[in-house]
């Protein structure tokens, strides 16, 4: 069955986020096999998992919908430059509102109507009561730019990557839960210079491959990949900006708390080359789940285990999980009868 | 490839003495919108073999009801170009990949010069609609012969003004290259579109003038020529290939059912990139740089060939 979207909860202060039964199943598990190896693990962008699976439908729209949009609009409103669109990036911001567009009202008919004719859109967006018409490709006749107004209708971040000279810039984006990573700092960096801090991976070629597949994706054809991380609390704005109100929270964690307050942090990475502007449009969609949540599939448990056990010494300092990765492999070891 | 778009030929028409126009026409959905610069592989479903060829597409980006190709008959045509102009009739229906782009121009840039040689006008009718959107600052520079090319000329003078200039090597006119660049303010990107004759004369014109070679831009669609047949060894197997002197090595590789990532089939994206570990090469591609051309251990088989009798590969 399709999760229906469930009325406001909180990703920071008193968190009252929460996974139900049917999200917990439909979790994007991002671990393969036992032992954790680095890999670019890219796939086709195509549906799997039948009815409901996090995989069905292009964008993915869940029971956390009216949550992660509350929560981006108070980043924003805070914080107005984690949105923004270099000159040149206006025609791709454009192409990436008609993507979306065009997809939600085809995948979710009964929450999202676009109607086309010419060049005049008439949208609307039941779960959040917008209703407005506008002409496409004229930014004045929106009630914010192309990127913001798209942006918040839609779960996940957005970056907009310009290709020229072989290689693709970061040159619009809207990052409001970013895994500790700044749009305001990598804006117009080059594919290599904002992957400069990952470690392990530069000697390995990776960058190299993955930018040449990149820079020859064809319209039409998207592609996904997950990448995880760990989060303490159900906290969706772990960036840098924000560092001071999370960073000591992972001093929090202890033996009798890791399972609650530990969280599996999975991106759903969607690319996908925008026809207009040649732009690629990387989504990052974020899912969380408690570690004990988690252990509801005591596969999932098991692997987890296996996967974190085996992590090694240099990631998990760049993921950030150095004070409590301990307590996490001790937790899941529980589930683990061969550990 | 199964994204492959069906497309039905509305209408051709001749635009220069060797240069056909075709206007392809959605069967099923509408076509993509596509970026200025962007081209399209055309497959030609050929009795004895299926041709593939690159081309720019040149109407307007918007236009999602249409795409417009030009095909220039080759001197040296192994068959896609005589196909193109001898076989496809209105009607006709044809196989075309989703728009790609490897020629896009760079928003940033201050100012942009075009360069068309003959039929390499092509891309820059796409980008001239979009410039002129954007209010962009830009110049084209045409060269052609009129007894061959020339296609467009005169919508192009009659919608670009002062902004058109023309250069008819048949009527002894000539663009003065190293001039042309010397003038330019800082800020402007060059693109050229042509034989690679101009891309080179551009190029080198480019070095003397200081200019950086991070604003030259060019492409130019190599359609596979033929050659002497030669052998292709699989390093990792030991399976012979033999290329004729017709076929591309990509497509004798194809044909024995070893299949290579490629894209443009006219050595300019790179994807089809093969490491060679024996033989000489005779390199006819845009992608490598002079170094690796030299080096002489990668061939892209999309165009170039073995110099030799035989090229092992290490696949």
């Amino acid at each position: 069955m399709r999760v229906a979207p469930k009325e406001v909860e909180t990703f920071r202060d008193d968190f009252t986020y929460s996974n139900s039964p049917e999200a917990i199943k439909r979790f994007p598990f991002p671990f393969p096999e036992d032992e954790y190896r680095y890999s670019v693990n890219m796939e086709p962008h195509t549906p799997k998992g039948g009815e409901g699976s996090a995989y069905e439908h292009f964008l993915d729209i869940d029971e956390h919908y009216l949550s992660e949009m509350a929560e981006r609009k108070l980043v924003l409103d805070e914080m107005p430059h984690r949105c923004l669109a270099m000159e040149h990036m206006e025609l791709a911001c454009w192409d990436m509102l008609e993507r979306l567009m065009t997809s939600l009202a085809q995948d979710y008919s009964d929450y999202f109507k676009l109607t086309i004719e010419g060049d005049q859109w008439t949208w609307e967006n039941k779960l959040l009561n917008i209703h407005d018409t506008f002409t496409f490709g004229d930014s004045s006749t929106l009630p914010q730019s192309p990127l913001e107004y798209i942006g918040c209708q839609v779960q996940g971040d957005f970056a907009l990557l310009d290709q020229r000279d072989g290689d693709l810039f970061l040159d619009a984006g809207m990052i409001t839960c970013p895994a500790d990573w700044s749009l305001a700092f990598d804006a117009g960096m080059s594919f290599k210079e904002w992957h400069g801090p990952v470690p392990m991976a530069h000697n390995e070629g990776i960058f190299e491959r993955a930018l040449k597949y990149l820079t020859a994706m064809q319209v039409g054809s998207p592609i996904r990949r997950l990448n995880w991380t760990l989060t303490v609390n159900a906290r969706m704005d772990t960036s840098p900006e924000t560092y001071h109100e999370w960073g000591h929270e992972r001093t929090s964690v202890t033996p009798e708390n890791v399972g609650e307050k530990v969280y599996l942090r999975v991106e759903m990475q969607v690319m996908d080359r925008m026809p207009r502007s040649n732009a690629l449009m990387f989504i990052i969609r974020t899912y969380l789940i408690s570690l004990e949540d988690l252990a509801t599939n005591p596969e999932w448990a098991r692997r987890m285990h296996r996967t974190m056990k085996t992590l090694p010494a240099p990631l998990i300092e760049y993921k950030g999980l150095s004070r409590y990765h301990s307590m996490v492999v001790d937790y899941l070891a529980q589930f683990d009868p061969a550990n | 490839m199964s994204n492959q778009i069906k497309v039905e030929v509305a209408s051709i028409c001749q635009v220069a003495p060797t240069i056909r126009e075709f206007t392809l026409e959605a069967i099923d959905d509408a076509l993509y919108p596509f970026s200025p610069g962007a081209h399209v592989v055309v497959e030609m479903p050929n009795k004895k073999k299926v041709y593939k060829n690159a081309y720019s597409l040149l109407s307007d980006p918007t236009d999602t009801q249409r795409y417009r190709i030009a095909v220039r008959l080759q001197d040296a045509s192994r068959g896609g170009s005589i196909y193109m102009h001898e076989q496809v009739k209105v009607g006709d229906q044809l196989l075309i990949s989703p728009p790609s782009n490897l020629f896009s121009p760079l928003w940033h840039a201050k100012k942009h010069v075009m360069l068309a040689g003959g039929v390499g006008v092509t891309p820059f009718m796409s980008y001239i609609p979009e410039m002129i959107r954007r209010d962009a600052d830009f110049e084209l520079h045409y060269m052609y012969r009129s007894l061959q090319t020339g296609a467009y000329k005169h919508e192009l003078s009659e919608q670009l003004g002062d902004k058109y200039f023309d250069y008819d090597s048949d009527r002894q006119t000539r663009c003065d290259v190293t001039a042309l660049l010397s003038q330019q303010p800082l800020g402007t990107h060059i693109y050229i579109c042509g034989p690679d004759s101009l891309i080179q004369a551009v190029e080198e014109a480019a070095q003397t003038l200081g200019l950086p070679a991070s604003v030259i831009h060019s492409e130019e669609f190599a359609a596979p020529k033929p050659g002497m047949p030669f052998v292709a060894e699989i390093k990792s197997t030991g399976q012979q290939v033999d290329v004729s002197a017709e076929d591309s090595l990509l497509e004798a590789l194809e044909a024995s059912d070893i299949s290579i990532p490629n894209l443009c089939r006219g050595g300019v994206c790179g994807q089809c990139v093969c490491t060679v570990v024996e033989g000489e090469i005779d390199h006819r591609d845009q992608y490598l740089s002079d170094e690796e051309k030299a080096a002489g251990n990668t061939i892209m088989p999309c165009v170039s060939r073995a110099a030799g009798e035989r090229l092992v590969l290490d696949i």
